[in-house]
């Protein structure tokens, strides 16, 4: 096996999460594209892990979810707080933390 | 004590320099603190007592000066009871302050010119105070006036008998208060309260002098006392001989009243009367003589400077007179006589050991005369309501005899006519001035007979001719408490004379100013002394025939007059000079400085905060609220991060 | 057993801070608390003083030593030596006056009086901290945290623009932090260097700091310094600050915060750095006497009485400055007891125009006339304190600053021939200010101006009666500065100047 296509597939994950994060305005799918990039660094990690025979991507990697569920909490629960109090789940309307 | 009392330094010019080698204080004479403590006692008694003692606070007030002139008396028996040489001494009193190599005692100095000093303001003081009892009787704020006097006697003993030209300082600057103080005692006049903030401020230009003469000599000497300055003073070159004889004649002419730094007198006039006769007459206004005559062992070592007091003596002492001649103010008249007067003394002083003893005095019997003939004013305008326009006065004799009989001792004292006091004292100083060289002596007798013509003026206008009285004017012989002190001075103006009888005022001041000097004359004295006396009564002639011999003198000034009347009534343009020079420029700066300030400097602080606010306002505005654009800036971030990384590895 | 007076003086108003802001807010208790306090702290300052200080003795003395941040080298080290005891007696002697006057205060701020009175003491024991401090770490964390109680004080209690001035105060005293603080970490490294981090002053001193290094960081406090002092040209914060602030506040500001800025000066600029002193010191002299000749120029033409003093300050401290640079005996000891004179004469001052402005709700000085024939005691007062400030003989202020101008006359002629004009200028702005309030027609609001009463006539008492002994008995402070100012200037390395045309013994018997 070579690195290499894993490689390639965790850059097309990522790009993919990417432009999804940019282009998308409902919260949930800009939040599952977080998640598709978090997942596409975790198998980077995973490949160089394996590649270089350390487990130090590994265990890195086990970091990312636990930051990522971490942040599906607290991330959900301030969507459907968004959504409950303006009945909209579109992240272009929650801006007013601005200047 | 010393043997070496009296030293004399020898010096190419044929001058001297007398150092000063006080021995300390012992027996009587260590009571010498007493004379400034008393007066000092009053002043704290009555300034902080407030009001609850006002009903015997100027009875005290009168009775320190008088305490004080009582221990001076004691110590003038003492030291007249001495050998010339034991009679400087010495009173420590505690460290002043002390740094590095410079240290400054407190402690007075008690020898045969300070003594003179401490005899004349304690005794001319007392007079004063106890005419004050009856002049201010019914003003609200006595005692607050006999306590700033009794600050000003403080003031004026610690000026005279400071060992260390610090502790004259200290004098100086708190006779300059004192004067401050009661110019502007009825301060709700605005004219007082000016006239009183003016006289400080010129001072206080004097007093640079003064400053940089204490700087310049301990940087020179590393002491500033009579006795270590005096001590070095033939060792130090002749640059810094001049430069501390033109400083300290910076000082004299700020107190004194000279040329340039005159202006301020003829406005102190605010005053009450008693002030106008002691400060601005006797004592204070002289204390640049003093200081003058007590810096002598400086002066010997610059003839440069000595020329400068001599010139400036000369110069104010015929402005003096010529205001003199103009004012319709009867005490602007006398206070212009006054400046001439010091003069006078100054020109004296100039000359050197020729003339220090006559300056002194001339210095004296000053005093007497017109601080008698101040307070007559003061009697004068005591009986006219407060008038002091000679225009209206006239023909006062009949009604206050005392007050006329005394002022004519003055008035011909003053106008030096033998036997009187001042005969004996001018006599001397024109024929020292003539000594010195023909121009001084020639400006000297010039201005003797300026002198006659005015004050006979003031005689004519005020106490001859007709009647020119306001209506409800009723003039009145003073009480008693007031013509007795005239008494006593006109008595002092006749005789004191008598001082210089045998040469004693010039022995007894000789371990100070070291022995007279002969000088040549072109004619005998006793020619120059009538031609003299033909001047003076030239000027006296003049004067009748201008006021007297039953002219009648116009209500009002006239207004159509040559311009030296003009210049003369304006005070030769001091003041408008003055403002020309100093004031308006200083004004200007003053709003060119505000203007700086505020836009420039503080301009410069708040622009650079209203650069900061903008420039964060401008960037605030990328902060959209909008996630996506957050996230496109972290994408971007992060690219131009991984370009640059690899820019970096791949060359 | 040593007693550590030094922190028992400086904790006390500190703990007392604490426990004023934990008091009920009854209006009443707490200027009583706080005056209790500070009494307190004075007799414990001037006690410490008394039994374990030595005057004759050079050095630090109080001291106390303790192990604070080892990595960094910095010590919670306390000493004073002459200068730092006159100033922490300053501190001590003005804080009792300043929250007697400040009685009512309090009443009419942003936050209750129990918060006035808290900062005020918080600002004593950070105050007596910095003075105290012998390591340049403690000192900045001190230095820095004065800011903090003054900063609320102008804010929270002052007039009306009070914000604007407490922003503007607090923005530019960080700026010349901030230089400081680089400072301070290059002294790390300059430390660390020489065989391990210290912050200690006395191992500092013994460092040999190479030329360009030493003159980097001698800048860094000396801007911080003058910017606290304040001279031209980083003054423009203190007017707006005293026209905005309480007397009270005026008080602690400048007379005694603003002395850290030249009290800092002597101790580190020369102390830490004499080579980058001497390098500095003809620019520092003439930046001095312009503050001087400046700051009195522009008082004369104030029209608001507390910018007015504001001003003289900036004039004053030029000589404090100007006596600091020109690295003389007379000069160093002036400086320090016109640093002690000057919180006295101004304090006096500042407190008096309070109380005037306090009667009339005006500090223009065009608004007022006449007020000496309704209220004498007033105006004597008020005359009494101007006077100190015009440096007339006889009260304290002459005596420094004839000490400044003769230290100054030694080492430059020039620098004090105009310098002593400042001497003339002062004359001008007090006269003027006294004679427009005080003297001429009584302006109808001004004749039932009431006189001062018992509690200000006991406020204003001490500071008098100390301006008028001080000014015959100087030498009571200048046997304490004496010691102190020549080990600093053996430290600069500079030789004491000597008489041209010196007075043998046997001249003079």
């Amino acid at each position: 096996m070579n690195t290499d296509h894993y490689l390639t597939l965790s850059a097309l994950l990522f790009t993919i999460g990417a432009v999804g994060v940019l282009v998308r305005r409902n919260a949930i799918v800009v939040f599952m594209c977080v998640e598709l990039m978090l997942n596409a660094s975790n198998l980077a990690l995973v490949s160089f892990s394996r590649a270089h025979g350390q487990l130090d991507g590994q265990v890195a990697a086990f970091f990312v979810m636990v930051v990522a569920a971490a942040e599906v909490v607290v991330g959900l629960a301030i969507i459907v707080a968004i959504f409950r109090s303006r009945r909209s789940a579109s992240v272009d309307d929650a801006s007013l933390l601005k200047y | 004590m010393s043997q070496l009392a009296v030293r004399v330094i020898p010096l190419a010019s044929g001058e001297v320099g007398v150092p000063v080698v006080p021995a300390e204080a012992d027996g009587l004479l260590s009571l010498v603190w007493l004379v400034v403590a008393l007066p000092a006692l009053g002043a704290a008694v009555l300034l902080l007592g407030g009001r609850r003692t006002d009903p015997w606070g100027h009875l005290f007030g009168c009775a320190m000066p008088i305490g004080s002139f009582v221990v001076g008396l004691a110590a003038f028996a003492q030291l007249l009871g001495r050998d010339a040489e034991e009679r400087q001494v010495r009173q420590a009193l505690w460290t002043w302050l002390e740094v590095g190599d410079w240290q400054a005692e407190f402690a007075l100095l008690l020898d045969p010119l300070s003594m003179l000093f401490v005899l004349l303001i304690c005794g001319v003081g007392s007079l004063i105070h106890v005419y004050s009892v009856g002049y201010m009787a019914h003003d609200a704020n006595r005692r607050r006036f006999f306590g700033q006097l009794n600050l000003f006697v403080t003031a004026m003993l610690v000026l005279v008998l400071a060992d260390d030209y610090l502790g004259v300082f200290l004098g100086w600057e708190g006779v300059g208060l004192a004067s401050y103080l009661l110019i502007g005692f009825w301060a709700h006049k605005d004219s007082a309260a000016t006239a009183a903030k003016k006289a400080f401020i010129v001072n206080r230009v004097g007093d640079l002098g003064m400053s940089l003469a204490v700087m310049l000599m301990v940087a020179t000497f590393g002491t500033s006392s009579f006795a270590g300055v005096s001590a070095a003073m033939p060792d130090a070159s002749e640059g810094t001989a001049t430069a501390l004889g033109l400083l300290l004649l910076l000082a004299a002419c700020g107190k004194s009243a000279q040329v340039p730094l005159q202006s301020w007198l003829l406005d102190a006039m605010e005053g009450p009367t008693p002030v106008s006769a002691l400060i601005h007459a006797a004592t204070m206004v002289t204390a640049g003589v003093y200081l003058v005559v007590r810096s002598s062992f400086v002066y010997a070592f610059t003839p440069t400077a000595e020329t400068a007091v001599v010139v400036v003596g000369l110069v104010t002492l015929l402005v003096g007179a010529i205001i003199g001649c103009a004012k319709d103010d009867i005490k602007k008249a006398l206070a212009g006589s006054t400046m001439s007067q010091i003069g006078y003394m100054m020109l004296a002083a100039g000359i050197g050991p020729a003339g220090y003893a006559f300056a002194i005095f001339h210095l004296l019997t000053h005093g007497f005369f017109k601080a008698g003939m101040f307070l007559g004013a003061g009697s004068v305008m005591h009986a006219t309501d407060d008038d002091v326009d000679m225009r209206h006065y006239g023909a006062l004799r009949t009604a206050m005899p005392v007050t006329f009989a005394t002022f004519a001792v003055g008035y011909l004292a003053i106008i030096g006519f033998p036997p009187f006091s001042g005969f004996f004292s001018k006599d001397r100083i024109i024929e020292a001035a003539f000594g010195e060289g023909w121009i001084y002596g020639t400006g000297a007798l010039i201005g003797a007979g300026i002198t006659a013509f005015y004050m006979t003026r003031v005689m004519l206008l005020t106490f001859l001719g007709s009647k020119r009285w306001r209506d409800g004017v009723h003039p009145h012989e003073s009480p008693r408490v007031m013509t007795t002190p005239l008494i006593v001075l006109a008595v002092l103006s006749l005789v004191g004379g008598v001082l210089i009888l045998g040469g004693w005022i010039t022995g007894w001041l000789e371990p100070v100013t070291g022995p007279e000097e002969p000088h040549d004359l072109f004619v005998s004295p006793l020619v120059l002394t009538g031609i003299i006396t033909l001047v003076v009564l030239g000027g006296v002639a003049i004067g009748w025939f201008t006021y007297g011999a039953g002219r009648t003198i116009a209500d009002y000034p006239p207004a159509n007059v040559r311009f030296a009347t003009r210049a003369a009534r304006a005070d030769l343009f001091g003041d408008a000079l003055n403002e020309a020079v100093f004031m308006r420029p200083g004004q200007q700066l003053t709003k060119a400085l505000l203007f700086v300030d505020d836009k420039i400097v503080d301009g410069f602080v708040n622009g650079l905060a209203a650069l900061v606010g903008g420039s964060s306002g401008a960037a605030r505005r990328a902060q959209t609220g909008f996630v996506r654009t957050y996230a496109l800036t972290m994408l971007g971030g992060a690219l131009i991060t991984v370009v640059a990384t690899l820019a970096v590895t791949l060359t | 057993m040593t007693v550590p007076w030094l922190t028992i003086t400086a904790v006390l108003p500190l703990l007392g801070a604490v426990a004023l802001a934990l008091l009920p807010r009854r209006a009443a208790l707490a200027p009583k608390a706080a005056l209790g306090l500070s009494v307190l702290a004075l007799v414990v300052g001037v006690a410490g003083a008394l039994t374990d200080y030595d005057p004759d003795a050079s050095g630090f003395q109080l001291e106390e030593q303790h192990e604070w941040i080892p990595s960094l080298g910095a010590w919670y080290s306390l000493g004073v030596d002459g200068i730092g005891l006159t100033l922490v007696l300053l501190t001590l002697v003005l804080t009792p006056v300043v929250i007697l006057a400040s009685w009512h205060d309090g009443d009419t701020g942003r936050w209750s009086s129990n918060a006035f009175f808290a900062w005020m003491l918080a600002l004593e024991g950070l105050a007596v901290g910095v003075f105290a401090a012998t390591d340049v770490f403690l000192f900045y964390v001190l230095f820095e945290a004065t800011l903090i109680p003054i900063y609320f004080l102008i804010g929270g209690f002052g007039g009306v623009r009070r914000s604007y001035a407490a922003v503007k105060f607090l923005l530019v005293s960080l700026f010349g932090g901030l230089l400081m603080l680089a400072s301070v970490v290059g002294l790390y490294t300059v430390s660390n260097g020489a065989g391990g981090p210290t912050y200690l002053l006395e191992d500092l001193a013994r460092i040999d700091i190479d030329q360009t290094t030493g003159r980097l960081l001698f800048l860094g406090f000396f801007i911080a310094f003058a910017v606290k002092a304040p001279m031209f040209p980083v003054h423009t914060w203190l007017p707006d600050a005293a026209q905005a602030a309480t007397p009270g506040t005026s008080v602690m500001l400048v007379s005694v915060l603003d002395k850290i800025g030249t009290f800092g000066m002597i101790r580190f600029c020369l102390g830490l750095f004499p080579e980058a002193s001497q390098w500095a010191s003809p620019v520092v002299i003439v930046l001095a006497v312009v503050s001087v000749l400046y700051g009195a120029i522009l008082a004369i033409g104030q029209d608001d009485m507390r910018r007015l003093i504001a001003y003289t300050s900036v004039s004053h401290f030029g000589f404090i400055v100007l006596g600091i640079f020109v690295l003389t005996p007379q000069g160093g000891a002036g400086s320090t007891l016109y640093m002690f004179n000057h919180g006295l004469s101004t304090a006096a001052l500042f407190l008096v125009t309070g109380m005037l402005i306090q009667r009339h709700r005006s500090a223009l000085i065009s608004d007022y006339g006449g007020v000496q024939k309704a209220a004498p005691v007033l105006a004597g007062m008020f005359l009494v304190a101007g006077l100190s400030s015009l440096s007339l003989p006889g009260l304290s202020p002459f005596v420094s600053e004839i000490l400044v101008l003769v230290g100054t006359f030694r080492e430059s002629v020039v620098a004090a021939v105009f310098a002593v004009l400042g001497m003339v200028l002062a004359a001008l702005y007090i006269l003027i200010m006294y004679q427009r309030t005080m003297n001429g027609p009584a302006r109808a609001s001004a004749a039932t101006t009431p006189d001062l009463g018992l509690r200000e006539r006991l406020v204003l008492s001490p500071l008098l009666v100390l301006i008028v002994l001080l000014g015959f008995f100087p030498q009571l402070l200048l046997d304490v500065i004496n010691p102190a100012v020549e080990a600093t200037l053996d430290q600069v390395g500079v030789s004491d100047p000597t008489p041209d045309v010196p007075v043998t013994a046997e001249e003079v018997p």
